[in-house]
């Protein structure tokens, strides 16, 4: 490395990296705990002392994916051997497997929703983002403060008036419903955000585009939007992350059919108690999509945390 | 390749006048050279042309063909721009070959390939075909983006100041190129350059902008020799033309307000003293700054005569340009 003035010396760095892993170890503690709790057995999972080291189980994750009755020990005793890991660790419970427990479903509602009002939030904030950039709109700076001001107060502020639309549209507990819902508290950010990215594209590109041939369509589609993937990329995760995690309308607005995850995993009880390490389980796997995504467009997020400081 | 005609054309933003009132007529396979400093409507002047802005008034015809509703795609001009044109996303062969690979032009693979290796071959970048355009100096860049006209066989090819970031050398080199490649090809030019020498060296007709305004068109020739102001006069020529009052010397005072002196308009030996402030050795010429009453004169030393500062020289005008109190020229030559 030469030197240089504005370059932090090798002392300094060490410091800042020291303190920066010290604190993304501390905030990762909980996480980790969680993790932890899902692969020990319930027993172990209350134990006090809490327990650092144990034998690791999966029985939180049979659990949470199945439902299971108890049985009488001769009735136990008379069943065929345990045809697979899950059988054979609710057996060791005295307990057989009664069926598929409602998590899978709830997971694959969380995923549709999730990304399906991702997909419609950047997908339409692009375009709107576009052509605030772009064209000359009548009140275009009224029209992005409305935009905006349907941030201004909690969502949840208007949970009671949704509730009753809602009902009357027929969206409750519905797929659609939930989408849209989270499409519209998420637009706001999205036209925000893009439209920031979009107007930093000159744009030249897309006139010589047109110059060369293309309509303005295909401008759009071939020089802006390959150009914007690092601000389409961020945007994407801060929505998904708000509509993966949200709990508040989901418990109002789902029951059954459209129901998320977040409602859903509380309320996992084994018999005798709360299943710990289920509901650990359950927490842990509902991480997993949110931090795959993540790490997928990371290269994007960098650069688009980044974006206008360092670009040329 | 055709013939472009502007006709009364106006452009203003908000209250900035941008072109005022513009008529020009770019004949086919001519090379024109729009000068003029920055913020004169050099660029406005282009993007009327390509499409890219509305016409406020006037009216634009292409090959025969008026324009003035049509997109820029149909109007089948290529544009080099000041800055800002090469895809960041894209090699630089996916550059050069976008504009080929339009709806409109639909070019067969086996074209594209000739043409952009062609186009690359003149350009001299070659060798670069398969970087990303980020990967490339700001002097390779602007000459791909040149190059993203010349894959191209528009009727008229509008250059905004294309040679402007390149060094010295590349410049000299890409100017000689651009000529021989518009004169074998009989392309129609529509060229904006801030640099009179490219202007000089390339340009079938000049067209001179002062603030929005055409006020002089015509060959080089024309524009050096025989300006129509102090302004066009001050456009061309290196050193620039020194305007003096025309009473300095004996022999044109009263014929005009001021006079206007190239450095080959004047002769020495004889007439009025003035005294030598500094001597510039620049290689092939050298220059003297001379002190006459008060005014100061950029001349060129006549060759072996080594004059030095504080020596004293007579000097005295011939042929020299005679301009009116507004600075427009005047007749009252004395041949
Ligand atoms: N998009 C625009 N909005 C407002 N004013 C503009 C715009 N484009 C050009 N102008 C103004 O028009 C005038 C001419 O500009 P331009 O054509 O870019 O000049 P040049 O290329 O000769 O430097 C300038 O005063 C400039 O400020
Ligand atoms: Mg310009």
């Amino acid at each position: 490395m030469s030197y240089s003035v504005t370059e932090p010396s090798s002392r300094q760095k060490w410091v800042a990296g020291t303190l920066v892993v010290l604190y993304a170890l501390i905030t990762m503690v909980p996480l980790l705990w969680i993790m932890m709790t899902s692969f020990k057995t319930p027993p172990d999972s209350i134990s006090y002392p809490p327990k650092i080291l144990y034998q690791p189980s999966l029985e939180g994750y049979v659990n949470l994916f199945t439902t299971r009755t108890r049985v009488s020990p001769e009735k136990l005793a008379s069943l065929p051997p345990p045809a697979n890991f899950a059988e054979e660790i609710v057996r060791d419970r005295k307990m057989v497997i009664a069926g598929p427990s409602k998590f899978g479903g709830r997971f694959l509602n969380s995923v549709i929703i999730g990304f399906g009002s991702t997909f419609l939030s950047v997908f339409l904030g692009t375009l709107a983002a576009y052509a605030f950039s772009r064209f000359k709109i009548p009140l275009a700076d009224d029209l992005l403060f409305f935009i905006l001001s349907t941030r201004m107060m909690p969502p949840i502020a208007v949970a009671i008036p949704i509730f009753l639309m809602y009902r009357k549209l027929g969206l409750n507990d519905t797929h659609l419903g939930m989408i849209l819902l989270y499409t519209a508290v998420n637009i706001s950010l999205a036209v925000w955000l893009l439209k920031g990215f979009i107007d930093e594209i000159p744009r030249e590109y897309e006139e010589a585009a047109l110059i060369d041939g293309y309509t303005r369509f295909q401008a759009f589609y071939k020089v802006v939007l390959p150009q914007a993937a690092t601000g389409i990329a961020s945007t994407a995760i801060f929505c998904l992350i708000f509509a993966w995690n949200e709990y508040a309308f989901a418990v109002l607005l789902t029951s059954g059919t459209a129901q998320t995850a977040p409602p859903f995993i509380p309320t996992i009880i084994g018999v005798g108690g709360l299943d710990w390490p289920a509901i650990a389980a359950g927490a842990t796997l509902f991480l997993l999509p949110v931090m795959i995504f993540t790490v997928m467009l990371r290269k994007h997020l960098l650069r688009g945390i980044t974006f206008g400081a360092v670009r040329k | 390749m055709a013939e472009v005609i502007l006709e009364n054309l106006s452009k203003s933003f908000g209250h900035e006048q941008a072109v005022i009132d513009m008529n020009m007529t770019i004949d086919d396979g001519s090379f024109v050279v729009l000068l003029g400093p920055t913020g004169a409507g050099k660029t406005t002047t282009l993007r009327l042309i390509s499409g890219l802005e509305k016409l406020d008034a006037g009216s634009i015809s292409i090959d025969g063909r008026v324009v003035d509703n049509e997109t820029p795609a149909q109007r089948d001009v290529a544009m080099v721009f000041q800055q800002y044109s090469l895809y960041p996303h894209l090699s630089v062969r996916n550059n050069l070959a976008f504009p080929l690979r339009s709806p409109i032009l639909q070019t067969s693979k086996a074209d594209i390939e000739r043409k952009v290796s062609e186009v690359a071959e003149i350009l001299q970048i070659s060798d670069k075909l398969d970087n990303k355009a980020t990967e490339l100096s700001g002097g390779e860049m602007q000459r791909v983006s040149i190059g993203r006209a010349l894959v191209r066989d528009p009727a008229i090819y509008l250059m905004d100041e294309p040679l402007s970031s390149l060094d010295a050398r590349l410049r000299a080199d890409l100017r000689i190129e651009l000529k021989r490649i518009q004169s074998d090809l009989g392309s129609t030019l529509l060229y904006v350059t801030h640099d009179q020498i490219e202007a000089m060296t390339m340009a079938t007709h000049i067209g001179v902008l002062q603030e929005g305004r055409l006020v002089q068109f015509g060959t080089p020739r024309e524009i050096y020799e025989n300006p129509n102001s102090i302004y066009v006069a001050s456009r061309l020529g290196l050193p620039r033309i020194n305007v003096l009052p025309a009473d300095l010397f004996p022999g044109t005072a009263g014929l005009a307000h001021s006079i206007g002196l190239r450095p080959e308009h004047i002769a020495y030996g004889d007439g009025v003293e003035a005294s030598v402030r500094r001597v510039e050795h620049l290689g092939d010429q050298t220059r003297l700054h001379l002190d006459l009453a008060g005014h100061v004169i950029t001349a060129l030393s006549p060759a072996g005569d080594p004059y030095q500062a504080g020596s004293t020289i007579k000097i005295q005008p011939i042929n020299p340009l005679y301009f009116d109190d507004g600075g427009q020229q005047t007749v009252g030559r004395i041949s």
